[in-house]
């Protein structure tokens, strides 16, 4: 079997949702009741049987390594390999990088290190289930350089992603570093795998030749040069790009198949909290909605995340809220399209509401 | 540096527990399943470190595969440590005298190298039946600061319920100077609560005593403690005020968990200082569409159905049109639609089917004669068919 090695960009695309980043980085942005994102790719990995995994940081990464710690959760607390937290590098030239490719520059070390043939590239701003063995698998078929996993849909937001045509073999004949236009795309996806030998030389060479954009002068015009192969993923796939993206792919979690997908069968892997049960007070009507450990439900609760000990206070109406880790609402309030960052309090009877499309944001840690 | 730990735990966990039944068909009364997401053995290993007590010997004889699992290395307890830290301790084969526990003290005896092992000034034992939270610091402090060989922790209970526990006669002062196992006239209502605290030189003379002793039963309450009150050791009571609950039986494990239901509850969980650590499975949060009412629920739950005043376990699925009432469901459960569970314990991995009707309302169930105060009880891993019928007070452990 091909030995892999992973490494999760934690820090990338944070300005596309500066609410949430603000205070973390884009890996340790909460979602689904009990989770950050990082746990995707992470889980992705450790359940694709790699268990050497390389972490790319930048700033504000303070709770990205409090929810990580050692790595035990994931199983990566290893004396071989395991999970290596990789901070920004820098010489005398450079300070924090600037983009994905001075971001691997940084981890050329530990990938020089790796003795693992294959790596695999991820993002942590995404919530999918992918078993990447399947893509090496592909990827050694193919004979390919590069392979690039790809998922089908409508363009949302186009600056970073980048979409490719392929040949009816999947070998890409084309990339668009700024896709425009409508319809249905193959949107890369941020997944990306390769020899690690194959990975160095090519960092190497983009250091030589100064280089300053993975996709705008490596990958577009490898396309000539290389062996670029796309893969399909055509399972649940919701990237995290904005606070709407943000609401929908929580709001996504009240669907049982898109449940089903992401937490069955195998399990996401994420830091154990040791709260309390959820605990539903004979005055609670909850409907539609999901409720993690430690919440105390006085009120009416609908279509609602609702993460770790948040308190919904007697007479309270809270509808298409995502309300996250000890957010505490009080007596008869009225929430509706409430986004609410960690551990805020809203007073008795506060009536807040945004709208689907641009939900209310509560900043973390607010008294309103 | 020499390397020693002030204070050894040993953790009694080997007991039985015939009295839980099917509960405890094939795991140990320590492993049974509690208040959604714990099991019983989370509150004394969660008391220990939250006491800062950070060696503990766990003693495990009946069916352990489950317990000896659930412990593991004591990661979720912050058990897991290169000095110290969780040890499961079953019994072993020797040159001479190759045999299993005979009884608490017994058991305790078996281990004295282990406890060596850290050369400890003090060693507590602790029990792995009770549901309570306690800080064994503070009993500690008060074991030296009386300067006393042994200190037993001890509540009041009511005066009619005394003869079924150990109990202590005490002078003002706190010293024990007589103590009853289960007296049929109790002249106190002081119960101790099988937490002991010894200074170890003296545990390990009492113990080494009473192994020479054939006479002996083995066992603290009934001859140790009362050797050692008869020798004239400094024996201290301790009175601990707070939740406290012997779990042993049906009836005492339903009320334990209802214990844990409303705002403010008999028994509190959520407070954040003293926080009960257990194995956290890695599910979801729970799923809730149906109607939830004075009830705890844990992760990965799928609700659709009714759920009033119970205990719902993790990864358990209530059907729309099912009916959970007054009951303890531990976890891995499936309640298809149209069944109904009332007023019973339904132990983990059990399926029941559409329609099955499980137990009867409590206020009917308590009038029926059985060993179980009316509860029906379901073992581990059974399916009730459809439009299965299980009567109040049942205890089943196979399919029906």
């Amino acid at each position: 079997m091909a030995t892999t090695v992973g490494v999760i960009f934690s820090s990338i695309n944070e300005e596309d949702i500066p609410e949430l980043t603000k205070v973390r980085s884009t890996g340790s942005v909460p979602y689904g009741g009990r989770y950050r994102l990082v746990d995707f790719a992470l889980s992705n990995m450790v359940n694709s049987g790699i268990t050497t995994v390389g972490m790319i940081t930048k700033n504000n990464y303070q709770s990205l390594m409090d929810h990580i710690g050692s790595g035990k959760y994931w199983d990566l607390a290893r004396k071989d390999g395991g999970l290596i937290l990789l901070p920004p590098y820098s010489d005398e030239t450079e300070t924090l990088y600037k983009n994905r490719l001075e971001a691997l520059k940084g981890a050329m070390a530990f990938l020089r290190k790796a003795k693992e043939d294959f790596v695999v590239l991820a993002d942590s701003d995404a919530v999918y289930k992918l078993d990447y063995s399947k893509v090496i698998e592909a990827h050694i078929a193919k004979n390919a350089d590069i392979t690039m996993v790809y998922h089908e849909h409508e363009l949302v937001k186009s600056h970073y992603y980048m979409a490719f045509e392929t040949d009816k073999n999947d070998k890409i004949t084309d990339i668009q570093i700024n896709p425009t236009g409508k319809g249905v795309k193959k949107n890369y996806i941020n997944v990306m795998v390769a020899r690690t030998s194959f990975l160095l030389r090519l960092i190497q060479d983009a250091i030589q030749h100064g280089y300053t954009s993975f996709g705008k002068d490596i990958l577009s015009p490898g396309v000539k040069t290389y062996n670029l192969y796309a893969y399909k993923f055509d399972g649940y796939y919701a990237n995290i790009c904005s606070l709407e993206s943000y609401f929908k792919a929580n709001m996504a979690l009240l669907d049982k198949n898109v449940r089903q997908e992401i937490f069955g069968d195998r399990d996401v892997y994420t830091k154990v909290n040791d709260s309390a049960p959820a605990k539903f007070a004979a005055s609670a009507v909850v409907k539609n909605s999901l409720v993690s450990d430690g919440c105390v439900i006085e009120g009416t609760v609908e279509n609602c995340v609702l993460f770790r000990g948040v308190k919904i206070g007697k007479g309270s109406v809270v509808k298409n809220c995502i309300l996250m880790t000890d957010n505490i609402v009080g007596d008869n309030c009225k929430l509706a399209y409430v986004v609410s960052d960690k551990n805020s309090v809203i007073r008795d009877k506060r009536e807040l509401a945004g709208c689907e499309v641009q939900p209310y944001f509560i900043n973390k840690g607010s008294l309103i | 540096m020499l390397r020693k730990k002030e204070c050894v735990a040993m953790l009694l966990a080997g007991g039985q527990g015939s009295r839980l039944y099917a509960l405890t068909s094939n795991i140990a009364k320590p492993a049974v399943s509690f208040g959604a997401k714990y099991r019983i053995i989370d509150f004394p290993l969660s008391n220990c470190i939250n006491s800062g007590i950070d060696t503990v010997g766990v003693l495990t004889q009946y069916q352990p595969l489950v317990l000896n699992e659930y412990v593991g290395n004591g990661q979720p307890w912050d058990l897991d440590r290169t000095f110290g830290g969780v040890h499961i301790l079953s019994p072993y084969e020797a040159k001479k005298d190759t045999s299993w526990y005979k009884g608490t003290a017994n058991a305790i005896y078996q281990n004295i190298r282990f406890m060596k092992m850290y050369d400890p000034e003090y060693v507590l034992i602790l029990s792995g039946d009770h549901i309570y939270k306690m800080d064994y610091d503070k009993m500690l402090a008060a074991h030296k600061a009386a300067n006393a060989d042994c200190t037993i922790a001890c509540m009041q209970v009511p005066m009619k319920e005394a003869s079924r526990f150990g109990i202590l006669n005490t002078n003002p002062d706190g010293t024990i100077y007589e103590f009853e196992e289960k007296p049929k006239q109790p002249k106190s209502d002081l119960a101790s609560m099988g937490i002991y605290i010894f200074t170890a030189s003296k545990l390990f003379k009492y113990l080494e005593e009473d192994d020479k002793n054939p006479d002996s039963e083995k066992d603290f309450g009934k001859n140790v403690l009362p050797a050692m009150l008869n020798a004239g050791e400094k024996m201290y009571s301790y009175r601990f005020e707070g939740y406290w609950k012997d779990v042993g039986t049906i009836s005492s494990l339903w009320e334990a968990n209802m214990d844990l239901l409303g705002v403010v509850p008999n028994f509190e969980l959520t407070d954040t200082d003293r926080v009960i650590h257990s194995r956290s499975p890695l599910a979801p949060p729970a799923f809730v569409e149906g109607e939830v009412i004075n009830s705890i629920v844990a992760t990965g739950g799928e609700i659709e159905g009714k759920i009033v005043n119970s205990v719902i376990g993790t990864n358990c699925v209530i059907e729309k049109g099912a009916e959970v009432v007054d009951s303890v469901l531990m976890g891995n459960i499936t309640v298809k639609a149209g069944a109904k569970v009332t007023y019973s314990i339904v132990d983990e991995d059990v399926t029941i089917c559409e329609k099955a009707v499980v137990g009867t309302d409590k206020a009917e169930a308590v009038k029926v004669e059985s060993k179980t105060n009316g509860i029906t009880v379901l073992g581990r891993g059974i399916t009730v068919s459809k439009n299965g019928k299980v009567a109040a007070g049942e205890i089943v452990d196979k399919n029906v």
